[in-house]
C-alpha cells in the first residue's frame, strides 16, 4: 500500500513552516484578583520542517515543546502565529482544518491511555478513515494491512484489547493510527520514553523502516538527548517556550553554540568509568514559565550572561557551523564581549518574532 | 523490514484470533462474586413477583374481611397474617411488587437519560456551557431529596404519574453530577485527544469514544439509587402523596399498618421488611458490579 | 566479590526468592539472587522492568505485604537478620540502618506536612532529641544537600518545591538519622537531565562524606556508571552478570549485558543504520523457563541453554557472570 504524497508545494518548499508562534495560558485570578500572572508556554517560536527531514525537538520541563506540538496539531488554539503547511496556510479557505487533520499526525507518550479501552485495535486504526468518509469493509482492510506493516500480525493483534498487549505493541498500534488517514507529517511526542530499552530500540527501527517506505517526515520530541541524536537530521533546542539553538544534529551535539545546549549535552552521564562528571554543568532547576527572566531567557543562569542579555531578547542569527542560535555571543557588533565584530563573517538571520 | 512476528506467510488464515470483550469479561467477574450473584437472583425474584404475582398470588388482594382483622402469622389461612381490612398479607405484598418496583425504578431510568444527557454534554463542551449548566443543576441538588420530592409533589399534586415526575426531578441532578465527571476525566485522555487529532466532529467523538467508557459508571451510580427511589415513593405513599388505597404498595402499606403496630407489630413490619430486602439487594447488586468492572489493567 | 576470599560484607544477600501469591498465577519476582554490599561501597542493579532489581530493593526493607509475598534465603544488613526481625525491630531498622529514596518524590512525601516537619518528626522517632535540636539538624541536612534558601524551604510543602528540590529533600529526609546503607530506586529517572546530573553528583559526594553504602536500582546505564562501583545486572529475576564498573562496560560478558549495551542509541552509529536489537521480548514471570530465562532470546543460545539453569561462574575475583557458555567445557561461538 501507497500513501498518497500529493507533493503540491514541491521539494524545496518545506513541510511546514511555523511563524511567530504564541500561546499563554492566563492563571485564574482569586476574588481579590490576586494571582493574576500569564504562563508563557510557547512565546514566539518560528522554524521549518523540511521534507522528508526528522527534526528532533529537546529541552526539559517548562520548555514548551508539548504545547508545540499541540499547537501544530491544533489540539490548541495558539494566540499568535502562522502554520503553513506545504505551501498552504492552515486553516485558510485552500486548506481547511479537517484536511491538514488528514496531513498531519501524532503519536502520543502514554500508549495505554492514547488507546479506548472499549476498542479492539483494528477499530480504533480504523476510526479514523471512516471520519473522512471510508467505509468501513475497507478502513478496516486498511486498519489490518497496516497492522502488519507495524509488525503485528493481524491474526493475532486486530481483534485484541488494549490491556492484552505491552507497551511496546500498543505503540506500534499508535503508530499505526498515525498512519491510517496516509499522512505526510507525523509528530512522535515522546514516543518511545515510556518504554524498555530494548523495546525502544526495536520501535525506533520500525519507525525508520516506515519513515523509508512512506516517505515520511518526523518532528521527533524527546528527553533523551542520544536517542534525538541517533533519529534526527537537524534538531531544535527549547529552553522557555522559545528556540534557542536550530541546526543540523551532528554539528550541533558536536559544536553547540547556545550556552544551555552546552550544558544540556554535558550533563549526559558519560559511559566511561574513567571520566566521571566531576561538576554539574548547570546549577539549579529549570525555571517557571509564569515569570521568565528579562532579555535573553536563559541569562539567569549563564555563566557568560553580560548586561545586554538581561535588557534585550536576542533573535536567532548565524552561528560559526551553520546552525542558527539565539544568543548574544553569536550577533556580529552585539555589545557582549564574546560577540563577533560588525565586520565579522556573519549575518544576523531575521526571522519574525 | 523489521518484522516482529515469524508467522508472517503470505497465505492468511481465516480465523481472527477474539479474546473475552470488556462486557464479557465483566459478567464473568461479576458471577464470580457470590454475594452479587446472590443479590441478582433476589432482583430476579422479585422481578418475576412484579410481572406474575396477581396469578401466583394466593388470595384476592383487594377482597376484605372486616371479621378477621388483623390477624397474626400462621393464621389458618393466611400464612402471614391479614391487614387491618382484614386481606391477606402475602397476597398484597406480592401484589404490591409490581407497583413498589415500578415506583422504585421507573423515576430512576428516566433520571438516568436525561441526567446522562446533561452531564456528558456539560462535561465535553466544557466552558462556560459546563458552568452555567451544571451550577443550575447545583441548585437542585443542595435540596434534601425528602424535601424537594414532598415539595415537588406537593406542587404537582397527588397520584402516582405526578411522583413519578417530581421523583425523577429529584434523581436529575446527582445522576448529571456523576455524568459530568467522568465526562470531564474522560476527555482529558489521549484516546479522546486522539480522535480530536483525525478531524472528528465532537458529535462522533463523543459517540465513539466517550459513551462507551461513561455510561457503565454512571448506570452503576444509578443502579445504587434505586433503593432510595423506593424508600422516597413509599415515604410519598406514606404521606397520602402518591400512590392512593386500596392499591397494594409497600409504601402505602406501612402507612395504613401504622396503627396495628401496638397490636400485630410483626404485621406492620412486613412491608417495611420487604422495602429493606430490595433495597439491599440494589445496593450490593450495585456494589458488585462496580466490582467487575474495575478491571485492573 | 568471591565470598570465601573476601571480608565479611556489610550487606549479604544469599538465595533470595521473592515469589507475589497475590494474583491467579504466582509471580516469581526474584528467583536466587545473591549479592554483596562492602562498606561505603556503590553497586548498581540495571534491568528493564521485571528484572526483579526493585522487588529486591524492597526486600532489603521488607515493604512488600506481608500476606501476599513469600520471601526466602537470607539478607544480612550489619549485624541485622532483616528478614527475622520482628516488627519493632524492622520499624527501628529502617531509617536508622538503612533508609530509601523513591523515584517520585510526590507520592513519596506526606503532602499535608512541610518538608521541615517530616523530617524532625523522623529523627524524634528514632532519638530521643528536642524539636529544637531536630529542627537544627534538619537545616544542616538541607545546607549539605544544596537546598537554597534552607530557614525557608523547611517550611515549604511538597508540591510547592521543583522536581529537583523535592528529590534532594527526600535525599535529606533519608539521611535524617544517619543510616548506613542507603537504597535508591531510580532516583533520578524522572527528572531533566541537568538536574539528574546535579542529583547523581550529590549522591556520589553525600556517599563518600558520610561512608554510605548504596544500591541504587536504574534502567539507564549511563547513570549507573555515574555513581557506581561495581554494577550488577539483573534479567527475569536473577542476576545474570556483576562486576566493577569498569569490567562491565568495556568487557561485558554475558550475551544480555552486551546486547543492552550494543541497543543503546549512541551517537557513534552511523546515520540511516538500524539499531541492534534484541528479539522477542521478556519473559513471562508466572511461568517461567526451565534453563537459562535468556535463551529465547539469546543469539549465541546453545542447545544446553534451554534445559539447565546456569550457575555462577567466577570469570575473576570480582566478576561473576551466569551463563553456560562461559564456563570452560563449552566452546563459546565464533560468532558477536
Amino acid at each position: 500500500m501507497t500513501l498518497a504524497n500529493d507533493a503540491v508545494g514541491g521539494s524545496t518548499q518545506p513541510m511546514l513552516s511555523v511563524r511567530g508562534l504564541v500561546k499563554h495560558f492566563p492563571l485564574k485570578k482569586d476574588l481579590l484578583g490576586r494571582g493574576a500572572g500569564v504562563v508563557r508556554a510557547v512565546d514566539g517560536v518560528s522554524f521549518d520542517v523540511f521534507k522528508g527531514e526528522t527534526l528532533g525537538v529537546v529541552g526539559e520541563s517548562g520548555c514548551g515543546k508539548s504545547t508545540t506540538a499541540r499547537l501544530l496539531m491544533q489540539l490548541i488554539t495558539p494566540d499568535k502565529g502562522e502554520l503553513v503547511f506545504d505551501g498552504q496556510t492552515v486553516g485558510s479557505k485552500s486548506l481547511p482544518l479537517k484536511d491538514y487533520r488528514r496531513q498531519a499526525q501524532m503519536v502520543f507518550q502514554d500508549s495505554y491511555a492514547s488507546l479506548n479501552p472499549r476498542l479492539t485495535m483494528e477499530d480504533s486504526i480504523a476510526f479514523s478513515p471512516m471520519v473522512h468518509g471510508l467505509p468501513e469493509r475497507e478502513a478496516i482492510e486498511r486498519a489490518r494491512d497496516l497492522l502488519e506493516r507495524v509488525g503485528l500480525a493481524p491474526q493475532r493483534f486486530a481483534e485484541r484489547y488494549p490491556h492484552e498487549l505491552s507497551g511496546g505493541q500498543r505503540q506500534r498500534v499508535n503508530i499505526a493510527r498515525a498512519l491510517a488517514l496516509q499522512s505526510r507529517l507525523i509528530i512522535l511526542d515522546e514516543a518511545v520514553s515510556a518504554l524498555d530499552k530494548s523495546v525502544e530500540a526495536q520501535v525506533l527501527n520500525l519507525l525508520l523502516d516506515l519513515k523509508e517506505a512512506f516517505g515520511l517526515t518526523y518532528i521527533f520530541i524527546s528527553h533523551d538527548l542520544n536517542v534525538v541524536r541517533f533519529m534526527s537530521d537537524r534538531v531544535m533546542v527549547m529552553y522557555l517556550g522559545q528556540v534557542v539553538e536550530l541546526g543540523d544534529s551532528e554539528t550541533l551535539f558536536k559544536h553547540a553554540a547556545h550556552p544551555y545546549t552546552q550544558a544540556l549535552l554535558s550533563s549526559i552521564p558519560t559511559l566511561d568509568p574513567d571520566r566521571r562528571t566531576e561538576t554539574p554543568p548547570l546549577a539549579g532547576d529549570p525555571p517557571n514559565p509564569i515569570n521568565p527572566p528579562s532579555g535573553c531567557r536563559f541569562h539567569t543562569r549563564c555563566v557568560h550572561a553580560q548586561a545586554i542579555c538581561s535588557e534585550k531578547m536576542p533573535v536567532l542569527a548565524l552561528a560559526q557551523h551553520g546552525q542558527q542560535v539565539a544568543c548574544w555571543m553569536h550577533v556580529a557588533g552585539a555589545a557582549h564581549t564574546g560577540a563577533p565584530d560588525a565586520q565579522g563573517m556573519f549575518k544576523p538571520l531575521e526571522v519574525a518574532a | 523490514m523489521t518484522s516482529l512476528n515469524a508467522a508472517a506467510s503470505p497465505v492468511l488464515p481465516l480465523v481472527y484470533e477474539r479474546s473475552a470483550g470488556y462486557w464479557e469479561t465483566v459478567g464473568r467477574r461479576f458471577l464470580r462474586d457470590k454475594v452479587a450473584v446472590g443479590a441478582a437472583l433476589v432482583v430476579l425474584l422479585l422481578m418475576v413477583l412484579a410481572v406474575f404475582g396477581p396469578w401466583l398470588a394466593p388470595m384476592d388482594p383487594y377482597q376484605s374481611a372486616m371479621l378477621k382483622r388483623l390477624k397474626p402469622i400462621g393464621f389458618e389461612g393466611h400464612p402471614l397474617g391479614t391487614d387491618e381490612l382484614g386481606r391477606d398479607m402475602l397476597t398484597r405484598l406480592m401484589v404490591g411488587a409490581k407497583l413498589s418496583l415500578f415506583m422504585g425504578i421507573t423515576p430512576v431510568v428516566c433520571a438516568f437519560f436525561i441526567g446522562s444527557l446533561i452531564g456528558i454534554t456539560a462535561g465535553y463542551t466544557g466552558g462556560w456551557v459546563n458552568s452555567v449548566m451544571m451550577r443550575t443543576i447545583d441548585v437542585f441538588y443542595a435540596f434534601p431529596s425528602v424535601l424537594l420530592a414532598i415539595a415537588l409533589s406537593g406542587a404537582l399534586g397527588a397520584g402516582i404519574t405526578n411522583s413519578l415526575i417530581s421523583l425523577t426531578i429529584v434523581f436529575i441532578p446527582p445522576l448529571a453530577r456523576v455524568a459530568e465527571s467522568v465526562t470531564t476525566q474522560i476527555r482529558e485522555r489521549d484516546f479522546v485527544e486522539a480522535a480530536r487529532a483525525s478531524g472528528a466532529s465532537a458529535f462522533t467523538i463523543v459517540r465513539v469514544h466517550v459513551l462507551g467508557n461513561v455510561l457503565g459508571p454512571i448506570f452503576v451510580y444509578a443502579t445504587s439509587l434505586i433503593a432510595v427511589s423506593m424508600i422516597l415513593a413509599s415515604g410519598l405513599s406514606f404521606l397520602g402523596l402518591g400512590v392512593k388505597p386500596p392499591e397494594p404498595e409497600w409504601g402505602l402499606m406501612l402507612n395504613t399498618l401504622r396503627t396495628a403496630i401496638y397490636s400485630q407489630p410483626w404485621i406492620a413490619a412486613l412491608p417495611g421488611a420487604m422495602i429493606f430486602m430490595t433495597s439491599i439487594a440494589f445496593n450490593l447488586l450495585a456494589d458488585g458490579l462496580r466490582s467487575a468492572m474495575e478491571i485492573k489493567q | 566479590m568471591k565470598p570465601e576470599t573476601s571480608t565479611p560484607a556489610f550487606v549479604d544477600i544469599r538465595q533470595l526468592h521473592v515469589t507475589f501469591t497475590g494474583g491467579k498465577k504466582p509471580v516469581q519476582a526474584v528467583s536466587g539472587v545473591d549479592l554483596r554490599v562492602q562498606r561505603g561501597e556503590v553497586v548498581a542493579l540495571i534491568g528493564e522492568s521485571g528484572s526483579g532489581k526493585s522487588v529486591t530493593l524492597r526486600s532489603l526493607l521488607r515493604l512488600h505485604t506481608e500476606k501476599k509475598t513469600q520471601i526466602s534465603g537470607q539478607i544480612r544488613v550489619g549485624d541485622h537478620d532483616v528478614l527475622s526481625l520482628s516488627q519493632d525491630q524492622l520499624n527501628r531498622f529502617r531509617g536508622r540502618v538503612a533508609s530509601m529514596i523513591f523515584q517520585e518524590p510526590l507520592l513519596a512525601l506526606d503532602p499535608v506536612y512541610s518538608l521541615g516537619q517530616q523530617i524532625i518528626e523522623t529523627i524524634r522517632r528514632h532519638e530521643n532529641v528536642s524539636e529544637a535540636a531536630a529542627r537544627q539538624r534538619a537545616l544542616a541536612l538541607f545546607e549539605r544537600v544544596r537546598i537554597p534558601s534552607p530557614e525557608r524551604r523547611l517550611q515549604a510543602y511538597p508540591h510547592e518545591m521543583s522536581g529537583g528540590m523535592r528529590q534532594r529533600a527526600m535525599i535529606a529526609l533519608a539521611l535524617a538519622c544517619q543510616p548506613q546503607l542507603l537504597l535508591a530506586d531510580e532516583p533520578t529517572t524522572a527528572l531533566d537531565a541537568t538536574v539528574q546530573i546535579q542529583i547523581l553528583l550529590l549522591l556520589r559526594e553525600l556517599q563518600k562524606e558520610m561512608g554510605l553504602s548504596v544500591i541504587f536500582v536504574t534502567h539507564d546505564i549511563g547513570a549507573a556508571v555515574e555513581v557506581a562501583d561495581r554494577i550488577a545486572v539483573m534479567y527475569a529475576g536473577r542476576i545474570v552478570e556483576e562486576g566493577p564498573a569498569r569490567t562491565l562496560i568495556r568487557e561485558p560478558r554475558h550475551p544480555y549485558t552486551r546486547a543492552l549495551l550494543q541497543s543503546r542509541a549512541d551517537g557513534a552509529l552511523a546515520k540511516g543504520q538500524r539499531l541492534e536489537t534484541i528479539a522477542g521480548a521478556p519473559p513471562d514471570l508466572t511461568n517461567l523457563p526451565q534453563g537459562c530465562a535468556f535463551a529465547s532470546r539469546c543469539k549465541m543460545a546453545a542447545p544446553e541453554c534451554s534445559a539447565t539453569r546456569p550457575e555462577v561462574t567466577w570469570l575473576a575475583e570480582d566478576h561473576s557472570i551466569r551463563c553456560l557458555l562461559t564456563q570452560p567445557q563449552h566452546q563459546p561461538p565464533q560468532k558477536a
